[in-house]
């Protein structure tokens, strides 16, 4: 247990080491650990920076973890810093790599320009801060703050850039009041996907009637294809136990959960060692910092169900039942967690609190646009260059962040849409390309912000077949309880599964609307509400590709097998025959050395013929 | 749902022992169900009536709800997972890369379908919903190693490697 004016001696001597503020002979090495990381094979290049620097008496080099530095696609990723000197950033790291990083740069002083980030690379030959390319020069990291730069098993390097101060500031300083104003005055809206006033929540909650109150956190991030909470549970665990705390403080409760996927095993074992260091320091637990505020902390792990990222599905989970959603209201801010007033937040909106109490709410404000205030994390993915997790001010457009963050897409496709929110949002193409990022322009163009998923899709995506795909999650993730969702949901992915086989007519559209429409106003929560978005979103933006299933019988992206036809391009065949006798069902004729063509009631779509054929002379239409 | 093929429950006294002694941790406690499931999976691998049944007696919980709670939960398998647990991922960032189509091979390849164990007891095959690796996209997870960036053609020579 320790004191505030220990916390302060703790903050001054790891902020002075991290920065190497008076240090010109210590090298700092860290290696990208978050699950991307190690999935690329960070675990053997720490172990060999360890053993290399000590084999070689490197007393002046500290090796250390951290999280998720946020561009994935360089995985493993190992950045060095010198005082005096700007941070150098290797990639695509392996233990052989490693090994003559420590002898050339580590050792004598040489960076290994070949394994460094090119973009990092000046035209005068010198090394860049990463921090100034392309991918970071947009990005403003509030929630990520400390993601890539600390070890998040050590709380001493959180507290080292002012972690725990805010909790301080507010047992010390801050009525209760105080607090919630604070927070309703920085516009902070929830960033697991709806945008609630994160304020409001927190206002309804303390003025709740109730002997006992929760304070709980939505960490089932079950998007697929979005891992911004993953990424910021990995790389700054304690500035979610901090908010929660401060949350606690301000709305009366005493006790607290985190509902956490147990697919994230990294995430849970890196907040179990965050909670235990926390006890040990007294900044959780009974009589906080010599206080009369007392708050405890758990963990519940999520077992595997979409719907539990719902709120009310969420709370029945923890209490250990099955993860189907309650009527609203009652609101879990009056009646949650075993009835008791609870408070209920995602990651990031955590994440968030303490920066505003410590910098204030007229700081964060001044961030974003009038309606939504501060950052959004994204999770980057699909057909872009730049992979990975960024965190961007609202207000900033698609277009910046898919050509300027992104770097554009790949083979030099087109862009056709991107996708947000996931199963809950819709697709923006490209046509509105220029919309600023913000929660009200999203929902104006029919998708929604969601929990920060951006999968950027090219011309070769279909979009009746990303409707079904999403459709396809929704029928499998709906928990049955009523009948818009389990048997709306279903039939809705029936008439897209006949549209994508070539069986659809032009009345299936029509009747894709109207049952949408119908799911959206009556199903019980937000995941039936919003599972209707994907199909109608595709459905106003990229008409065209409906009706050219169901009329022409053709998949313009050349995705639906059912409408695909392989044919032979005249003028490029040679007649040599090989595709034909290659054919499993003789479907394809000729006579030698005159083109051949493929009959396509008998063909079976394989494509053998395609990647036989040497000379291109095969298309997909 | 449909029955896949079982196979028989063959538990052993040091298993039931440990699960007894989780439920004991766990009794009494609010919400026990779910978190005493988890462990009772990490012992046996799955959870068999036998082991539901357990469990529902351990901590005084009505068989049914437990049976509720470990069908409605995707995590939670009734079936036996094969020595060798492959993922094949399914999340969006996955999907518009083609993981569809990784899967298809795997099953080609094993002959069995997802969520279904081959008689040898080596492999099984899931289609899991984003582990969180989008960046490496199509991915490809067999127990703990990942395959990231995977390619049809790749299927066969990493199978080869269990």
């Amino acid at each position: 247990m320790k004191s505030f004016a220990e916390i302060e001696n703790i903050r001054k001597e790891n902020n002075s080491r991290l920065t190497l503020e008076n240090d010109n002979s210590t090298i700092r090495v860290v290696v990208g650990m978050a699950t991307c990381g190690i999935a690329a094979g960070a675990g053997p290049v720490l172990d060999a920076l360890k053993s290399e620097t000590s084999k070689r008496n490197l007393s002046n080099v500290v090796v250390s973890q951290t999280g998720c530095i946020g561009a994935c696609r360089l995985e493993p990723i190992v950045e060095v810093y010198e005082k005096g000197k700007e941070k150098v950033t290797y990639i695509h790291m392996t233990p052989e790599k490693a090994l003559k990083v420590v002898e050339e740069h580590l050792e004598k002083g040489n960076v290994v320009k070949d394994y460094v980030l090119p973009e990092t690379i000046k035209e005068d030959g010198t090394v860049q801060d990463m921090a100034k390319t392309a991918f970071f020069k947009k990005q403003f990291r509030i929630a990520l703050r400390n993601c890539g730069i600390i070890d998040p098993e050590n709380i001493d390097e959180y507290i080292a850039f002012d972690g725990y101060k805010a909790l301080e500031k507010v047992l010390t300083s801050m009525s209760r009041e105080e607090v919630v104003e604070t927070v309703k005055a920085s516009g902070l809206r929830g960033r697991g996907g709806a945008g609630f006033s994160t304020g409001m929540k927190w206002m309804f909650t303390a003025n709740a009637e109730g002997d006992k109150k929760y304070v709980c956190c939505n960490a089932d991030e079950g998007d697929p294809g979005a891992f911004m909470d993953r990424s910021v549970l990995e790389g700054d665990p304690h500035s979610v136990i901090e908010a929660m705390a401060i949350a606690a403080y301000a709305v009366g409760a005493d006790e607290g959960y985190i509902y956490i996927r147990a697919e994230y095993p990294i995430a849970v074992q890196r907040l179990k060692i965050a909670i235990n260091q926390a006890k040990e320091y007294g900044l959780l637990g009974k009589n906080i910092m010599g206080t009369d505020f007392s708050f405890d902390l758990d963990l519940r792990l999520g077992a595997g169900a979409f719907v539990c990222g719902e709120e009310t599905a969420l709370l029945n989970s923890i209490e250990g039942k099955r993860g189907e959603p309650r009527p609203r209201p009652p609101f879990p801010a009056v009646k949650g967690l075993w009835q008791k007033p609870t408070l209920l937040n995602n990651v990031e909106t955590y994440a968030n609190i303490p920066v505003i109490i410590n910098k204030g709410a007229d700081w964060f404000s001044a961030i974003g646009t009038e309606k939504s205030k501060g950052t959004k994390v994204f999770a980057l993915g699909g057909k872009i260059n730049n992979t990975g997790l960024v965190e961007i001010p609202m207000g900033t457009t698609l277009r910046e962040i898919v050509e300027e963050i992104g770097g554009g897409i790949p083979n030099g496709k087109k862009f056709k849409a991107a996708q947000t929110g996931g199963p809950s949002g819709g697709c923006i193409p490209a046509s509105k390309i220029d919309v600023p990022i913000d929660y009200d322009s999203l929902i104006a163009i029919g998708s929604m912000m969601g929990s920060g998923g951006l999968i950027v899709m090219d011309e070769d995506n279909c979009m009746v077949d990303i409707a079904k795909f999403f459709l396809d999650f929704t029928v499998d993730e709906s928990c049955g309880k009523c009948s818009p969702c389990r048997i709306g949901t279903k039939r809705l992915y029936e008439i897209l599964e006949k549209i994508t086989g070539g069986k659809g007519t032009e009345e299936d559209i029509e009747k894709l609307q109207t049952l949408a429409n119908a799911i959206k106003t009556s199903a019980l929560c937000g995941l039936g509400q919003t599972a209707p978005n994907p199909v109608l979103s595709t459905i106003n933006n990229f008409m065209d590709e409906y009706v050219a299933h169901v009329k022409e019988k053709r998949c313009p992206a050349g995705v639906c097998k059912s409408l695909m036809k392989y044919v032979i391009v005249a003028d490029k065949c040679k007649g040599c025959s090989l595709c034909s006798k290659k054919c499993p069902v003789g479907a394809i004729s000729g006579e030698i050395k005159s083109p051949f063509v493929i009959d396509s009631e008998k063909c079976i779509k394989c494509g053998v013929c395609m990647d036989t054929c040497k000379f291109g002379a095969i298309e997909k239409r | 749902m449909e029955q896949k093929k079982v196979l028989p429950f063959n538990g052993t006294q040091e298993q039931a022992e440990k699960l007894a002694k989780v439920i004991a941790e766990h009794k009494g406690q609010p919400g026990a169900a779910i978190p005493v499931l988890h462990e009772a999976q990490d012992i046996y691998g799955y959870l068999p009536i036998e082991v539901q049944t357990m469990v529902a007696e351990g901590l005084d919980i009505p068989l049914s709800e437990i049976y509720g709670i470990a069908t409605f939960y995707a995590r939670f398998t009734l079936n036996p997972k094969g020595k060798y647990q492959i993922s094949v991922c399914l999340g969006t960032a996955c999907y518009v890369k083609g993981s569809n189509l990784i899967l298809e091979k795997v099953k080609e390849v094993l002959g069995i379908d997802v969520g279904e164990c081959t008689p040898d007891g080596k492999f099984s095959i899931d289609a899991t919903r984003c582990i969180g690796a989008c960046g490496l996209a199509p991915v490809m997870t067999i127990n703990d190693d990942v395959y990231g960036r995977m390619t049809v053609d790749e299927v066969e020579d990493v199978l080869k490697k269990y």
